[in-house]
């Protein structure tokens, strides 16, 4: 296999999906000539011109609305906003009307249409521009919101929303365009499923729940817990809605321990949905209360100082999973 | 003033004798510090104080036993005046932060919490004191009718959490059955951890103290002989083809990644599991009342220890692979020698095999290993001469013995379950399919 970054992956899926079905279109803010914010785009607009490659003015409620149009009328688009926090902007487009549409016409249109967008901090972009959005979309039945954290899954997962026929939010993060990791061939073809999240680390005295760039965060944690003989499991839980219970489950049922690691805030944000859903379903299960690592409940700071003190770190991660596993069943 | 008492460390524990205060008296206490270490029917275990204070007074001396629930030190502050009747006879403490209830029906409340509960009228409403127990562990103590309550819980809040259940459970299991010795030719040659009896001479005797390990073989197998009417079914079983099976599985997994040697004991492990599988009736526990039918299989294997013995469990034995059978009671008996078997690897054991084969043995019978109902109790293998179509040929047979309890298994169910076994021995690739 080879290597690539996040980014190339990302452009790699829009290209292919683009070269297989001409319904494919891009439109948003400086991605055609200019190739994108985060350079995402680069290219395409050479390859495929401005019908299928559409700068648009800045307003983020135009951008959606018109791809709403678009997918209703037979097209696929893919949209990009430039972070999370602009598609406030688009909220009603995306709440009341991509959500919306098929429930409310009986079922028959399709919305095959994806919102790409990074959201998160870390960056020093400032409270504004830091955010981790992702629970508010969550909590909408109609939208599907997947939130990949490598490379392989950034392809298999983009490829796949383009082909679903609902509105797919799907949420990057700034910090993880320059990551690279293994990706198949370019002759491969493959899409990895909107609903499965995925065990990136098996273990044995606690789940530590995470997805996006929280993800790596955490497995460096589990390797440090590893060396005090804590096994740490780790979920990656790539899609946001709908949610794998299925596999944290069968996860909490071996480890009766439960950490969730999230950037966005405590509280009503995905860690607090994801920990309602397993008392409700493995209570039974359960030796330990479960343990959230997020953000400090305030707005982003823009000093990097107060920033990094903000985000959610690896110790977060290991002193919660301490707090939990008990150091006599380590010993043992 | 609060008491520190003595904990209730296991099912099977009823009193716990104090080798060493770690604190002394006029020392600093924080809560969760280790006060004393305690040897039980098993192992030491160092016990921490559920009070941050000062030591006051140490009420047990080291060497010297105290009931469960007794109280052993007192802590408080360092100007606090001792209890008077305390101060003056230094016996059993009062009940304080106990969570021990008393009358709960389960013959845990001992006589001296009885008296003490009388004697003290007022912490007597303690006894409704809410227990804090995790949901994995009550359902684990349900589980194996365990009384929750006379756990002492480790994690906060003094809450039980699924750890002291299997501690408690693995007390509760840890002694087996009958005469037994492991898989393995070596000798023992480590301990389990624990102070060695002090052997006296007395006239032409000598007299040998008993472990702990010795006092609960002795408690759960007279009971088990007591309570249990043992019967037994012998079956003279042809090993050839399992021999030539074994011989064919050990040249394939000396290659694997990970080589193992399969020894004849795991094949029979095999080979129980899923005749319990297939009998369920006699995967089963007699309860006064009722039969418990265990869904699960897990079969616990007696490995003798210089000091005893002791039952580690191959759980769900009936799911697993030969070869992962192997791994695992290679695994257990080498923790079993080294005294590092996990509180879980002691439990949940559903029958139980005792193999003398090693031994020169020809045939034994064994004692039931409660709460089981059922124990095999494997031979050696000895070529024998047999008749075969009217001529007498030497072919290597074994012998087996299964006890039951006839209160939960009858002679006929015995008999049919030792055939099945004995199918499964003599037509072996079964074993693997």
């Amino acid at each position: 296999m080879r290597t690539l970054t996040y980014r190339d992956a990302l452009r790699e899926a829009i290209r292919e999906e683009m070269l297989r079905d001409e319904r494919v279109f891009i439109l948003g803010e400086d991605i055609a000539g200019y190739g994108g914010t985060y350079a995402v785009s680069k290219g395409l607009f050479e390859e495929f011109g401005e019908k299928r490659v559409r700068d648009t003015p800045l307003a983020e409620e135009v951008i959606t609305g018109a791809a709403i149009g678009a997918a209703l009328g037979g097209l696929r688009p893919i949209i990009e906003l430039m972070t999370i926090n602009f598609s406030m902007l688009a909220s009603d487009q995306i709440v009341n009307q991509a959500a919306k549409f098929r429930y409310m016409f009986g079922g028959q249109p399709e919305m095959p249409l994806v919102i790409r967008m990074p959201g998160g901090g870390g960056a020093q972009r400032g409270a504004q521009h830091s955010q981790s959005l992702e629970s508010w979309y969550a909590h909408i039945p109609g939208l599907k919101v997947v939130m990949p954290a490598t490379p392989y899954d950034a392809k298999g997962m983009l490829k796949a929303a383009v082909r679903d026929p609902d509105p797919v939010l799907f949420i990057e993060h700034e910090l993880l365009y320059n990551i690279k990791g293994e990706v198949p061939d370019e002759d491969v073809e493959y899409t990895v499923p909107l609903n499965r999240g995925e065990v990136r680390r098996q273990g044995r005295h606690v789940t530590i729940i995470t997805y996006s760039r929280m993800l790596h965060v955490t497995l460096q944690a589990a390797e440090d817990l590893a060396k005090e003989g804590i096994e740490a499991e780790v979920i990656d839980l790539r899609s946001i809605r709908p949610i794998d219970i299925d596999l944290l489950i069968d996860s909490v049922k071996k480890t009766n321990r439960v950490v969730i690691a999230q950037e966005g805030w405590k509280y009503y944000g995905t860690g607090q949905g994801l920990a309602a859903l397993i008392y409700e379903y493995a209570f039974d299960y359960m030796d330990a209360p479960i343990q959230h690592v997020t953000s400090a409940d305030v707005p982003m700071p823009y000093s990097k100082v107060l920033e990094r003190a903000a985000l959610p770190n690896k110790n977060d991660i290991v002193n919660a999973a301490k707090a939990i596993v008990p150091a006599a069943l380590v010993r043992a | 003033m609060k008491t520190v008492e003595m904990p209730k460390m296991g099912d099977t524990m009823e009193e716990g004798k104090i080798l060493r205060w770690i604190k002394h008296e006029g020392d600093q206490v924080k809560k969760g510090e280790s006060l004393a270490e305690v040897e039980t029917d098993k192992v030491n275990i160092e016990i921490e104080s559920f009070a941050s204070g000062v030591l006051r007074k140490i009420l047990v001396p080291e060497g010297k036993s105290a009931p469960i629930g007794a109280g052993i030190a007192l802590i408080g502050a360092a100007d606090e005046a001792l209890p008077a009747e305390l101060a003056s006879n230094g016996a059993a403490g009062k009940k304080s932060e106990t969570r021990v209830k008393e009358g709960n029906g389960t013959g845990y409340a001992t006589q001296t919490v009885a008296q003490q509960a009388s004697v003290q009228a007022a912490p007597a409403a303690l006894g409704q004191e809410r227990i804090f127990i995790s949901p994995i562990a009550r359902r684990v103590a349900e589980e194996y009718q365990l009384d929750y309550q006379q756990i002492q819980g480790t994690g906060p809040n003094g809450r039980i959490i699924k750890m002291d259940v299997e501690a408690a459970l693995a007390q509760r299991q840890a002694v087996a059955a009958a005469p037994a010795v492991p898989a393995i030719p070596s000798p023992v040659e480590i301990p389990v951890p624990g102070p060695a009896p002090v052997a006296v001479e007395v006239g032409e005797a000598v007299e040998i103290p008993l472990t702990a390990m010795r006092r609960t073989i002795a408690r759960r197998l007279g009971q088990s002989w007591l309570a249990s009417p043992h019967f037994y079914v012998t079956s003279v079983i042809d090993t050839g083809k399992l021999a030539d099976l074994r011989r064919q599985i050990n040249e394939y997994a000396e290659k694997d990644p990970v080589p193992v040697k399969v020894s004849f004991n795991d094949l029979i492990v095999k080979a129980i599991a899923l005749a319990l599988l297939r009998m369920p009736q006699v995967n089963v526990s007699f309860a006064e009342d009722k039969l418990i039918q265990k869904s699960r299989v897990h079969i616990g294997m007696a490995v003798a220890l210089e000091q005893g013995l002791i039952v580690p469990v191959i759980h769900d034995a009936d799911k697993r692979g030969v070869l992962d059978i192997a791994r695992e009671s290679h695994r257990l008996a080498e923790a079993a020698r080294t005294g590092k078997l996990h509180p879980e690897d002691l439990i949940g054991g559903t029958f139980t095999i005792s193999n003398l084969g090693m031994f020169d043995v020809d045939s034994f019978t064994a004692v039931i290993n409660p709460p089981e109902s059922a124990i095999l109790a494997v031979g050696s293998i000895t070529p024998t001469p047999v008749v075969v179509d009217g001529q007498v040929v030497v072919r290597d047979r074994m012998k087996v013995t299964l006890s039951s309890d006839h209160r939960a298994i009858d002679g006929a169910t015995a008999a049919r379950f030792l055939q099945e076994v004995k199918r499964l021995l003599e037509e072996p690739f079964g074993l693997l399919l």
